[in-house]
């Protein structure tokens, strides 16, 4: 348990600075960043464990929930009365009783240099929605690829999902390199493979880390097997990797949630600023009406604001009086968005029962729920082979 | 230009899930158990509607068997903050003088707060109940999405979850089915304390350490907080100095040795910690599947 391979330095300097200097620790943690991301890849890959691991070796797992796992391990673990970290994210009765992931279990941990949520998602492909939930949220995916079998299906499955949802980071982590003896070449076809897979993709970002999460090599600590590789650990990557969008630099736009009354003489507008930045005196316009105002205030329960920003949910008053009720955007009156009763789009189908033409379906659109119809559909995109079927 | 620090993001997102129940539900209520994570919720619904009141009431579940200085707490908090709240307690389980020492944890909590909630919840007809989960207490809490339906029998299906993506929730339900909604699912112990100390958000003083009776009883230290507390023979109540990591129903609520008397402290004592939040509940210890058991059952 208390092995030095898992005593890392900044977990002491971290309690040293607890024990001794605890409202400068919470100071920092205030401004410490934080990351979302996803672990994905085809059942077996490792998930689970990778995650368990990640808990394990930043000291987040508490005596009582070890004593669990020691106890689970041996009862249901798959690793032969050794520790099954993957017991640590399984949470679900079916799950354990299974051994497969269903659902998408959040958790979180931090190290000193940011905060994390990690989603941990299911490989199976009936399962594949839940996958999307979890990705939903993220911005970065690590996609696990084991070493011996290199990409299969779901991995590819998976790529195209979370980059169509808006990740535009991935990690390609190529795990179990302990089951092909941590042999360089098998790493490097398996990058050769992802990269050109990846070609008809839309990340900005794909980096590759050989690991094990059984046995914690470049997990954490680089180890010794792997001295070929000189590229970060896979913490070191969650750590440092870059997601800043420039939301704030967008031109600003709010999208109503709620008209806020409480009496005859107030009347504000509360939302969540979806993009850009917000200032008493700004020109706005409402769509669809197309109205016109300038902001009167911000308000909060902490009193009014000079400026909000992209993420801030906030209330806004307006020197006059239009008519603006939920689901109306709020925009800025020179660079507003266009709108419109018709546009294209890709989408993911989930449910059971297939999609048809012209048939009415609700759409939800951020706060709005309106009736509509898909009028054609032009091509299906094969998940596994991204090629263009016909509709 | 203003950088969002992590927590104004937690803010952020549980006021756009309130303000969301309040646009689009029928009925909302919000479940208040006069803990510190409903201290949070309470204050971030507070300032999702600012100037106007909640637009909907607050409801605490009473199994009668609270502390003292919670229900001390919440007549003077409501009283002072103007807000309307509702108590329901199982009379049915008053009448059969249902409770902790004569009938077990299992037992007690099942009827008094699990049956409780759903006869309130039945009787007021409400389609949506907040809820202060978060998803890194318990396991089974990690998996639950924050719009989480529920069927007419209150009753949650863990393997067949709505797709819950961005933050569009689908709250559509049929007549009879709610929702129970967790505005609190992605902060964690830490962020919940921070949170407190930043903004000063008055909380039971059974969270900080005092001198206070207890006695030991497999293994857990249960503070004697009036006389319908039996006493085996031999048992006498000590005077030590403990506070609570979490706050429930006294009997069934472990106190913990401690001298954190301030919030500084508290977090702290809980960072350096090696055991987790809910090791001091004798609900949760039952099996290890117990909490999803419960939940699927109706409990929060």
């Amino acid at each position: 348990m208390s092995d030095s391979k898992n005593d890392k330095s900044y977990e002491v300097a971290q309690s040293d600075q607890i024990a001794s200097d605890i409202e400068g620790y919470l100071k920092d943690q205030e401004h410490k960043s934080f990351l979302r991301f996803i672990t994905c890849g085809s059942v077996d890959d490792g998930k689970s464990t990778l995650i368990g691991r990640l808990l394990y070796d930043s000291k987040l797992i508490f005596e009582d929930q070890l004593a669990t796992l020691e106890n689970d391990s041996k009862k249901v673990g798959t690793q032969g009365g050794d520790m099954d970290f993957a017991l640590l994210v399984d949470g679900l009765a079916a799950e354990r009783e299974q051994g497969i992931t269903i659902d998408v279990a959040y958790r979180f941990f931090s190290t000193d240099k940011r905060k994390f949520i990690v989603a941990d998602t299911p490989g199976h492909e009936q399962y594949t929605r839940n996958m999307a939930t979890g990705a939903s949220s993220a911005d970065v995916a690590v996609l696990l690829i084991d070493a011996r079998k290199g990409i299969l299906t779901q991995t590819r499955r998976h790529s195209y999902i979370v980059n169509l949802l808006g990740i535009r980071h991935a990690v390609v982590a190529i795990n179990k390199m302990d089951l092909v003896d941590y042999a360089q070449d098998a790493y490097e076809t398996i990058e050769k493979d992802y990269r050109s897979f990846a070609e008809n993709l839309n990340f900005s970002s794909i980096t590759f880390v050989p690991l094990s999460a059984l046995k914690g090599d470049n997990i954490i600590d680089s180890g010794d097997n792997m001295d070929w590789y000189e590229g970060p650990t896979l913490m070191s990557l969650l750590e440092t990797i870059d997601v800043s969008n420039q939301k704030e630099e967008n031109p600003f736009s709010m999208l109503v949630q709620w008209v806020n009354r409480p009496d005859l003489d107030f009347r504000g507008f509360s939302g969540t600023i979806a993009s850009g930045t917000i200032k008493p005196g700004d020109k706005i316009i409402a769509l669809p009406s197309a109205k016109t105002s300038t902001v009167k205030s911000i308000v909060t329960y902490d009193g009014e604001l000079d400026e909000a920003v992209a993420d801030q949910a906030v209330t806004i008053t307006l020197e006059d009086e239009i008519d603006i009720s939920r689901g109306d955007v709020i925009s800025e009156i020179n660079r507003r968005p266009e709108t419109t009763d018709q546009f294209q789009a890709q989408i993911i189908w989930m449910h059971d029962q297939p999609m048809l033409p012209g048939r009415p379906y609700l759409i939800k659109t951020t706060n709005k729920t309106v009736t509509g119809k898909v009028t054609s559909l032009k091509y299906k995109v094969n998940v596994n082979s991204l090629e263009h079927e016909a509709g | 230009m203003t950088k969002l620090t992590h927590l104004q993001r937690l803010e952020a997102e549980s006021i756009h899930i309130m303000r969301e129940v309040a646009a689009t539900c029928d009925n909302p209520v919000m479940l208040y158990s006069i803990g510190k994570d409903s201290s949070v919720m309470l204050h971030l619904a507070m300032k999702a509607f600012h100037p106007s009141k909640l637009p909907f009431p607050l409801m605490h579940v009473d199994t009668t068997w609270k502390f003292r200085e919670m229900i001390e707490f919440r007549e003077k908090f409501i009283a002072e903050n103007n807000l309307d709240l509702i108590v329901h307690i199982n009379q049915d389980g008053v009448d059969q003088g249902i409770g902790p020492f004569s009938h077990g944890s299992a037992t007690h909590t099942d009827v008094m707060k699990t049956q409780g909630l759903k006869q309130a919840l039945d009787k007021y007809g409400f389609d949506a109940a907040f809820g202060g989960a978060r998803r890194d207490e318990e396991k089974s809490r990690a998996k639950e999405r924050i719009f989480s339906f529920r069927s007419a029998q209150h009753r949650w299906d863990p393997k067949n979850q709505r797709p819950e993506l961005w933050n569009i929730y689908n709250n559509r339900i049929q007549k009879g089915e709610s929702m129970r909604v967790f505005p609190l699912s992605n902060w964690t112990e830490l962020d919940i304390w921070q949170y407190i100390h930043l903004e000063n958000i008055p909380i039971v003083p059974l969270y900080l350490a005092k001198k206070r009776p207890v006695v030991e009883r497999d293994g857990m230290l249960v503070m004697v907080d009036d006389d319908r507390m039996p006493l085996n023979p031999g048992e006498e109540p000590e005077m030590k100095m403990v506070r609570f990591r979490t706050l429930g129903c006294y009997p069934l609520t472990g106190a913990v040795e401690s001298t954190a008397t301030t919030l500084p402290e508290i977090i702290q004592e809980m960072l350096l910690t090696k055991t987790s939040e809910r090791q001091g509940r004798a609900i949760d210890k039952d099996s290890n599947a117990s909490m999803e058991q419960k939940k699927q059952e109706g409990y929060f």
